[in-house]
Parts: C-alpha cells; sequence; structure tokens
C-alpha cells in the first residue's frame, strides 16, 4: 500500500479509523482545526486535542459550478455541525450535485479520499461528508 | 456621534468601468480633485488625507497621489481592509476631524482590478513532494477539495444558511435582487453595468455557486470615489452654497467579527453588521423605517437579502417576504441600492466604501438626477470587508 499523508493535519490516518481533531480551549472549550497562539473567544491560552465526532448535520451547502483550477465541477461545498461540538467545511460526496438532492439539516457522515500523489508515490487524503442512509 | 459633528463638503466617484489607458493615480486623482472642485476647496485646505487600496497597497498610494493633486505635507494614512477599504480610509479622516486634529481632510478610495476572473482563485500549485505547511499542515491547495472559501461560494453559503432556517427565502428570492439591481443600475450613468435583466435571465445565467447566478455576481473592476471632510465649525464659515449642499454624517461606526463557533471555517457576515447597525442607529437617533435610501454591501445577491434582514431594514426572518414585495425597489417602502449595487455599478474595491456614500450624499443633495429618490432626507450605508471589517454610516440632509 501507498505511503499516505492527511491532506491537513487535523485528518488523522494513523490513529484507528480516519477522524477530525480540533485544538480545544481549556478556558472556553472552543474549537480550532489550526495552530491558535491563543483562544479567539477568550484570549487564554492553553490547548488540548480533542477527537471530533465523525457525523453531523450540514447547517448550510453550496454546489459550486465555476472554481480554481484543477477542480472538477460542479461539487457540493457545506459547513457541517458535528454532533457534540465542532463546525468544520468539506465537500459532500455520493449525492448528486443538484439542490433537488441536498439540503440543509441532511445528516452526514466523514468519508474519505485519494485527492493527489506526489513525485514519490505519496498519496494525499483528503475528508468529505457523504448522506447517511435513511436521510 | 463623536466629539465634534463631522460633515462631507465635497463628493465625486469616477464612473465605474475597466479603464486600460489610465493607472490607479490617474483614477484616484481624478476623483479627488473632483471632491475638492465640488467642496469649493482645494489641496492646501486639507489637513489630513486617508487613502485606500488593496491592490497596490504597499506602495505608499496615499503619498504618490499628493504627487499629482499637491505635496502639502499633511499626514498621510494608507490603509488597506478589504472591501472595507475605502469607509476606513474615510474614518481615518472623520477621527482625525472628530478629535480635532483636523478642520478639514480627504478620503480617497481607489482600485485598479481590470479582468481578475473569481478573486482568490490561483490557488497555490501542488507542490511535487507533500510537505505539511502552514498552520492547517495542508500539502496542497485545499480549495475545493475540502468545501469552498473562494467568493461566490462563500456567500452562497452564507444565504442557504438563512433560507435554511427561514420561511419563504429560496433560489427565486435571491435573484430578485439581483434583477432589482440591475433594473436601478439602467438610471446610474457611473454604474458599470446599465442593463436590464428579467428575472428569468437572472436564474438562467451561467450557475457559479448555487444560488448565485453570474448575474447575482458583482464584476471586478476599476474606479475611485473621494470626499472631503469638514468640521461643524469650520463649515459655518464657509458660503451659503457649500453650506447647503454639506451633509451630516450622524452615525460613522467600524466593527470586527465577534467570535462564533462556525467562522473559523465560514466567515460570519451577519453579527458585525448587527453589531454595527445597532451602534449606528443609538448614534444617529435614526431608526431604520426612517431610512430614505441604503446602499449596502450586495457583493453577491445572496448577502443583500441577509442584510436586509441584519440592518433591520424588515422584520426578522422576513427578507424573503420584503423582496417579494418589492420593499427594496426604488418605488418600495426602504428603497436599497438605487445605484445599482455592487452587483451591477461595479466593485473596485478600495473605493466601494466612498462610492456607497457618495451614492447617499448626492440623493440627500436632491442631484442624483434621473434615479434621485424624491425628497430623501436620511439614509444608510453599509459595506464589509471579509476577514472581517463592516462599517456603516448614517447620512442626514441638515442645516448649519
Amino acid at each position: 500500500m501507498a505511503k499516505q499523508i492527511p491532506i491537513v493535519d487535523y485528518l488523522v490516518l494513523d490513529d484507528g479509523t480516519p477522524h477530525l481533531v480540533a485544538n480545544e480551549s481549556e478556558e472556553s472549550g472552543a474549537l480550532y482545526f489550526d495552530r491558535r497562539n491563543a483562544d479567539a473567544k477568550s484570549g487564554e491560552d492553553g490547548f488540548c486535542r480533542r477527537r471530533l465526532a465523525d457525523t453531523g448535520v450540514v447547517r448550510t451547502f453550496t454546489i459550486v459550478h465555476r472554481a480554481a483550477p484543477g477542480v472538477t465541477v460542479p461539487y457540493v461545498s457545506a459547513v457541517v455541525d458535528l454532533d457534540g461540538g465542532g463546525v468544520v467545511k468539506a465537500n459532500i460526496l455520493n449525492v448528486a450535485a443538484d439542490p433537488d438532492y441536498v439540503e440543509v439539516g441532511m445528516r452526514v457522515s466523514l468519508t474519505t479520499f485519494i485527492v493527489g500523489t506526489d513525485d514519490e508515490g505519496t498519496e494525499a487524503v483528503a475528508f468529505a461528508y457523504e448522506p447517511i442512509e435513511g436521510n | 456621534m463623536a466629539e465634534r459633528d463631522v460633515w462631507i463638503l465635497g463628493a465625486s466617484m469616477t464612473a465605474f468601468r475597466r479603464y486600460p489607458d489610465k493607472d490607479l493615480i490617474d483614477l484616484g486623482s481624478e476623483a479627488a480633485v473632483d471632491a475638492m472642485r465640488d467642496g469649493g476647496v482645494s489641496i492646501h485646505d486639507m489637513d489630513v488625507l486617508g487613502a485606500g487600496n488593496l491592490s497596490e497597497a504597499a506602495s505608499g498610494v496615499g503619498q504618490r497621489l499628493q504627487k499629482q493633486i499637491g505635496q502639502t505635507g499633511i499626514p498621510v494614512y494608507n490603509v488597506a481592509n478589504a472591501c472595507a477599504t475605502g469607509a476606513t480610509a474615510l474614518r481615518c479622516v472623520i477621527m482625525s476631524i472628530a478629535s480635532g486634529e483636523a478642520e478639514m481632510g480627504l478620503a480617497v478610495g481607489l482600485e485598479k482590478m481590470g479582468k481578475m476572473g473569481l478573486l482568490g482563485a490561483s490557488a497555490r500549485s501542488d507542490k511535487k513532494v507533500f510537505t505539511p505547511a502552514g498552520r492547517y499542515g495542508a500539502v496542497m491547495s485545499v480549495e475545493g477539495r475540502v468545501g469552498t472559501t473562494l467568493m461566490p461560494g462563500v456567500f452562497a453559503q452564507a444565504g442557504m444558511e438563512y433560507a435554511g432556517a427561514n420561511e419563504g427565502v429560496g433560489f427565486e428570492q435571491f435573484a430578485k435582487v439581483a434583477e432589482k439591481n440591475h433594473a436601478h443600475s439602467t438610471l446610474n450613468p457611473l454604474a458599470q453595468y446599465q442593463k436590464q435583466f428579467s428575472l428569468d435571465e437572472v436564474m438562467n445565467s451561467e450557475m457559479m455557486a448555487y444560488p448565485n447566478t453570474l448575474l447575482m455576481c458583482c464584476p471586478t473592476g476599476d474606479g475611485a470615489a473621494a470626499m472631503v471632510l469638514v468640521s461643524e465649525e469650520r463649515l459655518k464659515t464657509l458660503s451659503d452654497d457649500q453650506r447647503s449642499r454639506a451633509v451630516k454624517i450622524s452615525a460613522s461606526v467600524m466593527t470586527s467579527d465577534p467570535w462564533t463557533d462556525s467562522d473559523q471555517v465560514q466567515p460570519d457576515v451577519n453579527t458585525l453588521t448587527r453589531n454595527a447597525a445597532k451602534k449606528a442607529y443609538e448614534q444617529s437617533g435614526v431608526d431604520p423605517q426612517d431610512l430614505d435610501l441604503v446602499e449596502l454591501h450586495d457583493c453577491f445577491a445572496t448577502a443583500e437579502l441577509l442584510h436586509y434582514d441584519n440592518l433591520g431594514l424588515c422584520a426578522p426572518g422576513e427578507a424573503g417576504k420584503f423582496i417579494d414585495e418589492r420593499g427594496p425597489w426604488r418605488d418600495g417602502t426602504i428603497p436599497v441600492n438605487v445605484s445599482g449595487g455592487l452587483i451591477s455599478k461595479g466593485h473596485p474595491l478600495g473605493a466601494t466604501g466612498i462610492a456607497n456614500l457618495y451614492e447617499v450624499a448626492t440623493h440627500l443633495r436632491g442631484e442624483a438626477g434621473a434615479r434621485q429618490i424624491e425628497g430623501a432626507t436620511v439614509g444608510l450605508t453599509h459595506v464589509i470587508g471579509l476577514g472581517s471589517a463592516c462599517v456603516v454610516h448614517v447620512l442626514e440632509k441638515a442645516t448649519v
């Protein structure tokens, strides 16, 4: 199997099933995907790592038809409220890129896909969400 | 508003276009000189200059401008604040006058964008060897792979969140915003586009990011806007004609994003607008229902609809009903973007936050020609730069 690397470091591939992690403010509980110098909510420093849920609800979405070079269109971009906390933006896969098939409030779960391979054969893995059957 | 009241003495803007034969400073000079002529003053009367520009922000734009319109040794503030850049330059001058440091000053917003296409679409090329970089440890551009952060999609998602939370809001309501603004622009000779489109044409134009079609997105372009501001004390010493055309700035407010749980992935254009509007209404004593016209930041049709609610132009949750009932049309209850808005008038980034005040001031002066809102005495301007910065001004026709 080819060596794999996550597209962003808040996607964890090497600790059980793929999942997202966030930096959680010890003061306020606010969650961040990037490295923070201090908590934007409380102003205090001090963070711990927290594993986020793999499921959530679509808060909003768009269907992108004109995109940056190299991006296949149309695709669905959504903001997802994760169960138990955390808000993330990602694509929605395995659903028609059509407003008749995507809706606010739709339940989704995490999935991953290979998004590219570098000159050394390393595969970059991205995350996305897909509808949970029975929506 | 502040320690000392500040008034608009002169105002001007270039037509928003693409100007292949003019450079940035040509456009800024044109607006600046015309604003001073409009106010009956000269560069020698200016105590301060605020210059707002994004595309050449590191180049000392204000000083370059001075070399074309007059180097008098006054302080120059060069500012960049995303799409709120022009309004930020204006506020530098307002604050200088309100504090007593200056009596009169010039604010210029100028931008030369040309035909840039999708802003932010020039994503960095993928690396040959994946190496985590930056605060997210990204190994390649995430745009389009992990959601979209390009403007049409960001504002589409902002709109769809509102649509999901409120009855009677959907693709058609968003499209009606663009139908209105394109119609309004046919009366504005300064607008980049002056062509009317039917609702069907708006809805069936190329889809960019659902629900925003091409005709629901603002164009890139070139242009400049300028204002001469003056203290009330100094204004009282000027001629009858200058005093009668002066417009009072009854509120000037700037806000930025307070923390929300989602703003790290999706900019929140609502909270800072609501905060700015609340403070502006308090500062001016003006109620939203008193407004004769509003120029708000319709970078995309979805954005305008949200701001009907954010600015209190409609009842909470009823932005869809407001546009369905033609409330924001020029003959509606609160005319919005009678200039054509960013969607049709154009959006040269640095100029926008002064051009919107130019529009409202021109109506309050009764000088807006074919697009004049008759009897207008009070208006509001709103601009947002993502990141984010929001500036709201309330302008009033008054006597001094």
